[in-house]
């Protein structure tokens, strides 16, 4: 590890400026579980590390007309935050499952976007809840669908000096639901293989899919919607079988790699798994079948 | 003296305050006075011709005190070898080459310089400015690939030994060893067998899983003298191969023994103190030698995988005809694979009147195998008792009436030559028939229970202790060997009992090898086994000396003395008697001396130990991924000295045994390890486990004060296996290769996975 700067700014505007105005590379610290392993590692060595956990925009935590989750919340907040479990319960189960109570201490939302991993767990409910995300920087604040954040591994929209402000999910429609799934070797403290994370609206009747959002996880560089899959339940009866078949769909969307977590092939088949049970949960969900 | 007190109960670790307050000091603790940062640089080729190495750019970092290469390390005689443990010696020119590399590297990750530097971090930047120039040289990873006659050499100039004949190969090979053993004859065996039964198995590398990565410091004193500080297994094992590698006369060499988390077998071998010891001496200061995460899963020495084809047969009774067996087992850079202990192992628990076993010890360019825990008969159960599974089902026999009708018992030879003396095999199997983990039903799809065997021998080698009276009627005990696994505390109840004192009135230290009695290093399920003799005896030596003196004062002959509840009294006038307490008192005044008893032991029988598994598991069809139901582990343990610490070695060992079979392993491209991290390297989770149950049988070993036997090997052996049938059970697949992780079984229960020939479609984590 490299020698470094380390910087604490109060307010938004000072993070910002230090990361613009840094010579070097620059790096937002939140929790640091991602961040101070890959400068152990050498895999980074930012000559600046400024930490924005005590910038008060990054610590909001409120339900209202829809979710705010500061960047710099923890995992833990998250899943132990009411309205959270109540609401948006794949976002609950997605922070719960990170590392272990440890790392979800010190682990933040904004850290699992920012690392841009296509393994993090908590993006794909995000996405499928529709998350919009608030970024700050020396041009002002921007705000996009977060599913357009990513770039490729390791890699984001955000330019030099911008920090991620905050990550907002809409209120969830009736007769909706959503789950997360991902498949680990292991029951914890591992990465996932394969994620799905799924959200399903359905008619008043709640016979038929009126949305449906599928997102795929360490299936590509990025986490990806699975939209042929979504096109293909939309306006259809949920059973077994359609199931089954979004599931093969979705493992169309997936582009997977081999390396030492699975081979390539083996990922295409956990896709149709995760998302076939992924959609089961989510449409008990929105029946009210299941917490 | 049949009836104990403190013997057979769960007394806490005597030791315990200081662990879990964090006040015990391991090695990575240590702070010496100007003391120096050690940090290793090491090959990124698997195999490559060391041309040159440069230093300058390294020596000229402020901070940098010193920069040495191999040829800083004192030359060695060519097969210079160390006694290890009994008749195993260690061949020194090859740790020589595993503490820095010479002319070759052999492995990724090999050691080829080392910096020492006045901070961690400066270290760091200077080892990276260390420029060696590589020829890298073809890689050869695969066990079987090595056994070809046109692979790489990892070695040129090495020859095979035929272990019966002495003799070396014309041709230089990668097969550092061929050995063979036979009995009967194994032709009739078959033609008599109703059914014969052959497959390959195969396992992959694994780790130890220790902890503490590796720690060490060496200061030089004034008076030239060394102090070594470490984290090793066995302080004076360790000063034995210093005096050969380092040519310092062992008087001038003081090894003190750090707290050590974990060894497994991994931690013997000397292979970081000579570096931190001639840093020491090139810069006059102290230097502390401490490895990542990382390098001691790169590097440090894991457990051998191997690949073993099996052949069995068996009458429509259940009786085995004949069995043969190839072992390979891959040891890495150097000599050295625990094969012959995989054939011991494997083929122990059966009555083998027809048998042919052969072993391998073959080198590839992947890091020297260490020891670890009952070295190499992991996978060598995990192939036996798959095949007997396959073999019992082949004609329709109960996987337990099979092992019965099969099982050693005492007065058989094993198969390697030797003489089994009092085994408890028969009455564990018995436990089993009627324990509820074998006898309820397992319902429900995708559900199955396996059972296999295990085995190990029980070290026994050279242990001492010395006992002392204090002058508060307490005892004290000495001992020179390393607490891997509570030994400390098992020590003491038995001193306790041999003095009939509390437990409280016993204090135990690990002694430096300047001050302890010499003993052996900690391993083989050796240490309680063989200092149950040498603390038996210093305690008898003690009571003899208490007596003499009682006698003395009492007027009376010592056969006369009696002892009891801390009083010593005259047989015929119980009235007549003195305190231990006066006694000792007594033992620090002018004029009488004090009590000090001395118990040693060297050669005591093998106290041989068989367990079985039986687990319960349920496969999800959709993944591959198993789960656990129950697990239960049957094990003759001779005498449960401590029931608790002898349940907890039975857990510790069934869970590395269960990481072994379904998630651990070692990947590599080219040589190189992929996943060299605890993140990608899966060991078992606590979330992965059910509660480990334990059953002990208590069949007293033939030697020794307690009958007690070695516990902590064994359990590892049968977990492989276990798990192997039972996912056969449970989805109709038989697995031939570990790990068993969800992506094998997955293939392998859509019949795409490996079939016990030769060729393993290598599907998980390709
Ligand atoms: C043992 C262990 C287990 C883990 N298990 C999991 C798991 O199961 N699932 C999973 O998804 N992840 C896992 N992780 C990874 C990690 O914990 C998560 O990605 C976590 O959410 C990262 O959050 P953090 O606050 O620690 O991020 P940090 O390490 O602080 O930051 C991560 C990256 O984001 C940048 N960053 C942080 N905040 C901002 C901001 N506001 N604006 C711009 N950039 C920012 C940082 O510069 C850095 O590059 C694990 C990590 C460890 C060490």
């Amino acid at each position: 590890m490299d020698a470094f700067e380390y910087a604490a700014p109060q307010n938004l505007q000072d993070a910002v400026a230090l990361l613009a105005e840094a010579s070097g590379e620059a790096r937002p610290l939140a929790g640091g579980t991602d961040l101070i392993a890959q400068m152990k590692e050498n895999r980074r060595s930012p000559s600046l590390v400024v930490d924005v956990k005590k910038i008060p925009e990054l610590n909001v935590l409120s339900y209202a007309a829809g979710l705010r989750i500061g960047a710099a919340v923890s995992c833990t907040q998250i899943a132990g935050f009411a309205p959270v479990r109540v609401h948006y319960p794949a976002l609950a189960e997605a922070c719960a499952l990170i590392g272990s109570y440890q790392i979800q201490n010190r682990a933040a939302l904004g850290g699992n976007f920012c690392n841009a991993a296509p393994s993090a767990d908590a993006v794909p409910p995000a996405i499928a809840y529709g998350a919009m995300l608030v970024i700050a920087g020396p041009n002002g604040q921007r705000e996009m669908p977060a599913e357009d954040f990513f770039v490729g591994p390791g890699q984001t929209v955000l330019e030099k000096g911008e920090v991620l402000v905050e990550i907002g999910l809409p209120p969830p429609p009736p007769h909706s639901g959503a789950a997360y799934l991902r498949f680990i070797p292991r029951e914890e403290m591992d990465i996932a293989v394969a994620g799905v994370g799924a959200f399903v609206r359905l008619s008043p009747d709640a016979h038929t899919c009126e949305q449906a959002r599928i997102v795929l996880a360490a299936v590509a560089p990025t986490p990806v919607r699975a939209k042929e899959a979504e096109a293909f339940l939309t306006g259809r009866a949920l059973d077994e079988t359609t199931l089954a078949q979004a599931g093969e769909l979705a493992s169309q969307a997936a582009s997977p790699i081999s390396d030492v977590r699975g081979s390539a092939a083996y990922r295409l088949e956990l896709v149709k798994v995760l998302t076939r049970r992924t959609l089961g949960t989510a449409l008990e969900r929105a029946r009210g079948e299941a917490a | 003296m049949a009836e104990y007190n403190v013997i057979g109960t769960s007394l806490a670790k005597v030791d315990a305050p200081e662990r879990v307050t964090g006040k015990a000091t391991y090695g990575a603790d240590l702070d010496l006075p100007g003391m120096l940062w050690a940090k290793l640089v090491r090959s990124p080729h698997a195999h490559a011709r060391i041309k040159q190495i440069d230093t300058s750019r390294a020596k000229a970092l402020p901070g940098v005190k010193a920069v040495i290469t191999a040829h800083d390390l004192p030359s060695l005689p060519k097969g210079a070898t160390a006694p290890l443990v009994g008749e195993v010696s260690i061949d020194m020119s090859a740790i020589r080459e595993i503490v820095m590399a010479s002319d070759k590297a052999r492995y990724h990750g090999q050691v080829v310089a080392a910096v020492a530097a006045t901070d961690p971090f400066i270290a760091e930047e200077a080892a990276g400015l260390v420029d060696v120039d590589y020829e890298p040289l073809p890689v050869v990873e695969d066990v079987l690939q090595a056994m070809q006659p046109d692979a790489p050499l990892v070695h040129e100039d090495l020859h095979t030994l035929e272990e019966a004949t002495q003799e070396k190969s014309d041709q230089p090979s990668n097969i550092a060893t061929h050995m063979v053993y036979a009995r009967g004859d194994v032709e009739a065996g078959f033609a008599a067998a109703d059914a014969v039964v052959e497959k390959t198995y195969t396992t992959q590398m694994v780790h130890q899983g220790y902890l503490e990565p590796q720690a060490c410091a060496a200061r030089v004193e004034p008076n030239g003298r060394v102090t070594l500080w470490t984290s090793a297994q066995g302080h004076f094992t360790i000063r034995t191969q210093l005096v050969t590698l380092l040519g310092l006369p062992a008087s001038q060499l003081k090894v003190v023994p750090m707290e050590i988390g974990g060894g497994f077998g991994g931690k013997a071998l000397a292979l970081f103190e000579p570096t931190a010891i001639v840093l020491a001496q090139k810069t006059s200061r102290p230097v502390k030698l401490v490895v990542s995460r990382e390098e001691v899963l790169r590097a440090t020495g894991p457990g051998a995988p191997a690949v073993i084809t099996v052949k069995a047969g068996a009458t429509q009774a259940g009786k085995i005809t004949a069995l043969t067996t190839t072992m390979r087992y891959d040891a890495g850079a150097f000599p050295g694979s625990p094969v012959a202990r995989g054939l011991l192992v494997g083929l122990a628990p059966y009555k083998l009147d027809n048998m042919l076993a052969e072993g391998f010890d073959v080198l590839t360019n992947k890091p020297r195998v260490q020891a670890y825990r009952a070295p190499g008969g992991t996978p060598a159960a995990f192939a036996v008792e798959a095949l007997m599974d396959a073999l019992a089902a082949e004609i329709d026999v109960d996987p337990l009436a099979f092992r019965q009708k099969n099982a050693a018992e005492e007065g058989d030879t094993l198969p390697l030559g030797m003489p089994l003396n009092r085994i408890g095999l028969t009455q564990m199997l018995k436990q089993i028939e009627t324990h509820p983990c074998w006898t309820s039903p397992l319902e429900g799809p995708q559900r199955g229970r396996g059972l296999a065997l295990g085995y190990w021998i029980g070290g026994s080698f050279t242990s001492s202790a010395e006992v002392k009276i204090n002058p508060d009627a307490t005892a004290s005990i000495f001992v020179g060997t390393v607490d891997l696994t509570g030994t400390r505390t098992t020590i003491s109840q038995m001193v306790a009992d041999e003095l009939q004192l509390d437990p409280q009135d016993i204090t135990i230290t690990v002694g430096d090898t300047d001050s302890a009695p010499f003993a052996d290093l900690s391993g083989g399920s050796r240490i309680t086994y063989t200092m149950s003799a040498a603390a038996h005896q210093a305690s008898q030596d003690v009571l003899t000396q208490l007596k003499e003196r009682a006698a003395e004062k009492l007027k009376v002959s010592i056969a006369e003395v009696e002892y009891q509840a801390k009083r010593f009294w005259a047989k015929n006038d119980t009235r007549n008697e003195v305190s231990l307490a006066e006694l000792a008192r007594e033992s620090v005044a002018w004029g009488s001396g004090p009590i000090i008893g001395k118990g040693s032991t060297t050669r005591m029988q093998p106290a041989h130990a068989y367990a079985a598994h039986v687990a319960d598991v349920e496969v999800d069809p959709d993944t591959g991924k198993v789960t656990i139901l129950r697990y239960t582990c049957f094990q003759d343990v001779g005498k449960a000295i401590n029931p608790t610490q002898v349940e907890g070695q039975i857990q510790g060992g069934a869970v590395q045994g269960i990481g072994w079979a379904l998630n651990e392993e070692y990947i590599f491209d080219n040589g190189e390890l992929k996943n060299a991290s605890l993140l990608d390297y899966r060991c078992p989770v606590a979330l992965d486990l059910p509660m480990i149950e334990t059953v002990l049988t208590e069949v007293p070993a033939s030697e020794g004060p307690y009958g007690l036997r070695g516990v902590g090997e064994v359990p590892i052996v049968p977990p492989g296996a276990a798990l192997a049938n039972a996912i056969y059970r449970a989805t109709g697949a038989r697995l031939y290769e570990l790990p068993m992780n969800p992506e094998r079984i997955f293939w392998a229960t859509r019949g795409n996975g490996a079939n016990g020939s030769h060729e393993t479609n290598g599907s998980g984590g390709a």
